[in-house]
Order: structure tokens, then C-alpha cells, then sequence
């Protein structure tokens, strides 16, 4: 269930109220984003649309602690992460948020293996657990035969499903996706959704997933429009349920 | 270990940059290390001196002679425990390149005065026996092949004539600093045979019963010979070892000067070039930080890429100017002591990491606090 009426019942793995940014250029506030409420459940797949520049970015940035409001809270599982420290807000991202990159970025130096691993060197996990749980999360993606090679032997597609890889491998309590398919073809970004829809229906996640591509909406459960820096309506997308 | 690919992965990213760069540290290292081993050179004879030997030298200037006569006198003096003298003798062997500091040393008492000079017993009775006979250094014999029983010409200029030597014995230092590159022969033969300044030393050396007495041993020496045909100017050993170095320049001052410019140098490229890997990895920090990493790890991560660099480097210039010094003296016997100490090496590391630690910490302070959301959108 998704609401944007600060109406949420309190049992929402997500929950925003009077959420604000402001930047200051030229001794002027700019306000991306403004009292906006959202309460989001566990296992729901999200996606945000609307202009550039409506301040979907940096939702999605406030949401997975990557930045700070200016106004309002954010509390993920209970806990308020919009009054952590910045050194608890790094901990907290480790162990809640997979990141998925409109541009991937993987580490052009490291191989599959070694990229999707590097969330699980930040865990108590032995060698043998973590090599368990790379290959585990690469084969959820269909990239178990590319756990050696290097970006570059990758296509697109493939470089992205690496990247969810890595986003789930710590198996996180929710998945921001940032423009997921905005660097790919209509193949593969069918691909990536697939998968994200997989990720959400069999696995159980939660995913959060900022587009401009009304195919890739539609894969959402519901979609929230931005405008000015306001949630200005909800919509169940019409392939998902 | 299990963030070390992570960390090599940085290193060899750029594998031409990062072999530069270390090379940059291995030149700088290299010439670190000869310098060391030249001033190590310059200054072996202050660190090799007897705390408790004491230098008598003709007031005016270190070639003018003294008496033999003052032998007697310095050993009446209270507090002095032994005396023997020696005389330079200046010949060439060969060729003048050949140079090698030759002594006349004074066969009863120059043994007992330098016990860290070890010669076996039967080749010192057989150089007492031999008027021609020559002690040398093991460093001098091995350099021009010489075995005991050799028949060495030397041609004098100071004291002219043809003059050959009898080898009777081979000297060993007891410490690796010691100088075993000197010709010793008997200065009654030098007195017997020169036309001139007979009966006249190079210098006495002293030892004291005290090392704390030497000051007010120095003063009672010197006032001894006052007002004399022949006064003296006594010091210690190792002031007397330091002087003879001044009077080439203040090596240590240009080792200095020359270590410091090449350092500063090096830690300018250092500093510019972990700029450069900072910056073009701008995007792929901000992902570690975005997944977890902490601003604290993101600083150890950069800062260790140039330790890296920096122990690799410099321990491969270190290891080529070792490397250097075991072929021996290039100089052909201007630097006897040419050898590179553990101590030297020691310090160069600690200097090339203090270097990599200086220019890496700029660089890593930006990317600790690089903030992750304008690292993305910057790029």
C-alpha cells in the first residue's frame, strides 16, 4: 500500500512526512521538494515520474540517506534516519539500501565477483559465506557463468543486472533504482525490469525506482507523479496487478 | 586482506601512472641512499674514532713535522697511558689513480694503540723482523690481488726514490666501519732512508687513562711544547677527524640540500598525481560510499595507494643503491668506507612513506569528504 496523504497507518516500512530540500543559489532558496508525505509497505514496487528537474533524484536520495532534508523526517523499519549521524547513516546504508545506478557503476577494475562483493566486505561474513552469497545474488541476475570477467566484456544489460546484483547481495531491506534502463536499449531494459519484477514478486522486495520511461512504470505496482517538487498523484500501473 | 583487491585494483588501474610514480620514489630513493653512503663515507672516520685517543700535530699545519723527542715527554705527561706516531708518506703504486693512504708507523707502539686494527701475531713478529716489511689492509690487498710475500714498489714523492715493500702481514678491521684500506711500513726505515727531516714524526697519537680528562689533557699537552721551535695543537680524535672532513666543504650540508630539493620534488609529482587518480575516480568513490563504505575507509583506501607506491619505490631504490655499494669503492680509494648501513636504509623508507603519506593526505582528505550526491550528479 502507497500513500502520499501522511495518512499512513505507522506500519509502513517507509514513511516521509513534510519532507522538504531547499539549495541555496544566489542568496535564493530553491526548493526542490516540499511537505511531501509517503508512506511505502514492505514488498511494494514503486516507481517516480515527472519532469526534470521535479526533484525525483533527490527523493530518492533522501529516502536511501544519501542526503539530508531541509525539512520533515524520514524513518525506514522505525528508525529515523534523518536524525543519524553522518558516520550511523553510512552504517545504516550498508545494511538497508541497494543502490541500482542509471550508469552502473561498476568498478571497471574489479571482475563481476569482486564488484558484487564489495557490499559484504563490510560484514563480519567469512570468505566462503560471502563467495556463497555472490554467487547466489549472480545467479539470481542470470550472470553465474560472468563472475570473472570485467565490465568491459559486458554488455549494458548485462553491466546492469551486475549491478542489481551487487544492490541485493546484502540482501538490503528495500532497492533504490535511480534511471535503471535509462542507458539501455528496449531489450535489455525489458531484461533489467524483468528482473526487478522477479526480484519484487518472488523475493519480497521493496523497490523505489525513479524513470522517464512510462514501459518501465508500468512494471511498477504504482506510479507517483512529481511535479514541482510535490507528489501530485497516485497511480496503479496498469501491467502490474 | 580482504580489502587488498580492492586496493591493488586502484594501484593498477593506471599501471603506467603507478610505475612512474614509483620509479619517481625508486630514483629519489637510489640517490638517498648514495648520499648516505658518501656522507657515511666523509663521516666514517669521526664514527670510527677512540674516544680515548688523543691527536698531536704541529701547531702550523699538519705537514710539518715534530720531534721524536716528544715521544718521551708526552709519556711522562700524568694521565696519558700510551704514545705512538706515524708519518705520511705519500708514494704512488703504478700509477697515481692507485691512490691508497700509506703510514710509517712506529713498530713498537702503533699495534698497541689501534686494537681494532686485529693483525695475527706470526705476521706481525714477521714484520718486525723485516726493515721492507708492510702490513696491509684486507679492503687494499684484495684490491690489486696482493698476497703476503709480495714485493710491492712504491715510488716516493714526498720522500723521492724507488722504494719497495716486503708484505708481512694482512690487517682486518673488528668492526665493518673500520678503514682496511691502508699501507703500513716501518717509519725507522723511512727515517733511515730519507735524506732529509730526520729524526722528525707526522704526528703522535696519545692514549689517555680518562676520555673525561681530554680537555684538560689537551691544554697540559699543548702547554708542554709552548713557546717551543715546535709547538703543538692537540685535539681528540674525532675532532680531529671532523676538522679533516671540513676542510673539503660541509659535505653534509650539500647532501642535505641536494636530498632536500629531490624530496620536495618528489612529493610535488606524488602529490599531483594521486590529485589526478582522485579525481578521475570521483564517481566510483562515491559508489563505495554510497554502498557503506565510511569516510574513514575511503581515506585509509587512498592514503595506502601511496604508501604502497611509496614502500615499493623506495625500497626497490634503496635495494639498487645496496646493490650499488657491494661492488665496492668507485672512486678507486677516495671512499674507503663505501657502505650503505641498515640505519640509512631504515630511515630512507621512513622517509619515502613520510613523502607518501604527505602527498597522499590532500587527496585522500577530498575524497573522504567527497559528498555522495554531488559526485554523481557531477559526473
Amino acid at each position: 500500500m502507497v500513500r502520499i496523504d501522511g495518512r499512513g497507518d505507522g506500519q509502513s516500512l517507509i514513511r516521509a512526512r513534510g519532507l522538504g530540500k531547499a539549495y541555496q543559489r544566489g542568496g535564493e532558496a530553491i526548493h526542490v521538494l516540499q511537505g511531501l508525505n509517503l508512506d511505502v509497505d514492505a514488498g511494494d514496487f514503486v516507481a517516480f515520474m515527472g519532469p526534470s528537474g521535479s526533484g525525483k533524484t533527490t527523493l530518492l536520495n533522501l529516502l536511501g540517506g544519501l542526503d539530508v532534508p531541509s525539512a520533515g523526517s524520514v524513518t525506514v523499519a522505525g528508525d529515523e534516519i534523518t536524525r543519524m549521524s553522518g558516520r550511523k547513516l553510512t552504517a545504516w546504508r550498508a545494511r538497508h539500501v541497494g543502490f541500482v545506478f542509471q550508469m552502473y557503476n561498476l568498478i571497471p577494475v574489479l571482475t563481476a565477483f569482486q564488484n558484487v562483493e564489495l557490499p559484504l566486505l563490510l560484514t563480519s561474513l567469512s570468505k566462503a559465506e560471502r563467495r556463497r552469497h555472490v554467487e547466489t545474488a549472480l545467479a539470481v541476475v542470470g550472470l553465474a557463468d560472468r563472475m570473472h570477467h570485467y565490465p568491459r566484456q559486458l554488455s549494458g544489460g548485462q553491466e546492469q543486472r551486475v549491478g542489481i546484483a551487487r544492490a541485493i547481495v546484502a540482501d538490503p531491506t528495500f532497492l533504490l533504482c535511480d534511471e535503471p534502463t535509462g542507458d539501455l536499449d528496449r531489450k535489455s531494459a525489458d531484461e533489467v525490469l524483468d528482473l526487478l519484477d522477479r526480484l519484487v514478486r518472488e523475493h519480497g522486495k521493496t523497490a523505489l525506482m525513479v524513470t522517464h520511461d512510462p514501459l518501465a512504470a508500468e512494471r511498477a505496482r504504482v506510479v507517483l507523479h512529481l511535479e514541482k517538487g510535490v507528489l501530485v498523484d497516485t497511480v496503479t500501473a496498469g501491467r502490474a496487478r | 586482506m580482504k580489502y587488498l583487491p580492492l586496493l591493488l585494483s586502484s594501484l593498477f588501474r593506471k599501471k603506467t601512472r603507478t610505475a612512474l610514480t614509483a620509479g619517481s620514489f625508486a630514483v629519489a630513493l637510489f640517490l638517498f641512499g648514495i648520499l648516505a653512503v658518501v656522507d657515511g663515507a666523509f663521516q666514517q672516520g669521526v664514527d670510527v674514532a677512540g674516544v680515548d685517543r688523543l691527536v698531536v700535530l704541529n701547531r702550523v699545519s699538519i705537514i710539518q713535522p715534530l720531534p721524536l723527542a716528544y715521544r718521551d715527554r708526552l709519556a711522562r705527561i700524568p694521565g696519558v697511558t700510551h704514545v705512538t706516531f706515524a708519518n705520511w708518506f705519500g708514494g704512488v703504486y703504478q700509477d697515481e689513480r692507485n691512490f691508497f693512504p700509506q703510514f710509517a708507523i712506529d713498530r713498537a707502539s702503533y699495534r698497541q694503540m689501534y686494537p681494532e686494527f686485529v693483525v695475527p701475531d706470526d705476521q706481525w713478529q714477521a714484520f718486525q723482523t723485516d726493515k721492507e716489511g708492510a702490513i696491509v689492509g684486507e679492503a687494499l690487498a684484495e684490491r690489486f690481488k696482493w698476497k703476503i710475500g709480495d714485493r710491492i714498489p712504491v715510488k716516493g714523492t714526498i720522500f723521492p726514490g724507488n722504494w719497495e715493500f716486503n708484505i708481512r702481514g694482512v690487517y682486518r678491521g673488528q668492526r665493518v666501519q673500520d678503514d682496511t684500506t691502508q699501507f703500513w711500513f716501518r717509519w725507522d726505515y723511512l727515517d733511515e732512508r730519507k735524506s732529509f727531516r730526520k729524526g722528525l714524526v707526522g704526528w703522535y697519537t696519545v692514549r689517555i687513562a680518562n676520555p673525561d680528562d681530554a680537555v684538560r689533557l689537551v691544554k697540559t699537552i699543548d702547554e708542554q711544547f709552548a713557546n717551543s721551535p715546535a709547538e703543538t695543537k692537540t685535539d681528540t680524535e674525532k675532532a680531529f677527524a671532523a676538522s679533516f672532513v671540513k676542510q673539503m666543504g660541509n659535505i653534509q650540508l650539500l647532501i642535505m640540500s641536494v636530498g632536500s630539493v629531490v624530496f620536495f620534488t618528489l612529493l610535488l609529482v606524488t602529490g599531483n598525481t594521486m590529485a589526478i587518480a582522485v579525481r578521475e575516480r570521483t564517481r566510483e568513490l562515491a559508489v563505495l560510499k554510497a554502498v557503506g563504505f565510511s569516510d574513514v575507509f575511503v581515506l585509509a583506501l587512498v592514503i595506502a595507494e601511496t604508501l604502497i607506491v611509496a614502500a615499493v619505490g623506495g625500497g626497490v631504490g634503496l635495494g639498487l643503491a645496496k646493490l650499488f655499494t657491494l661492488r665496492g669503492d668507485p672512486t678507486g680509494g677516495l671512499l674507503p668506507f663505501f657502505h650503505l648501513p641498515g640505519s640509512s636504509i631504515v630511515t630512507g623508507l621512513a622517509l619515502a612513506l613520510a613523502v607518501g603519506l604527505t602527498a597522499g593526505i590532500l587527496p585522500a582528505l577530498s575524497a573522504s569528504r567527497l559528498r555522495v550526491v554531488d559526485a554523481l550528479r557531477r559526473i
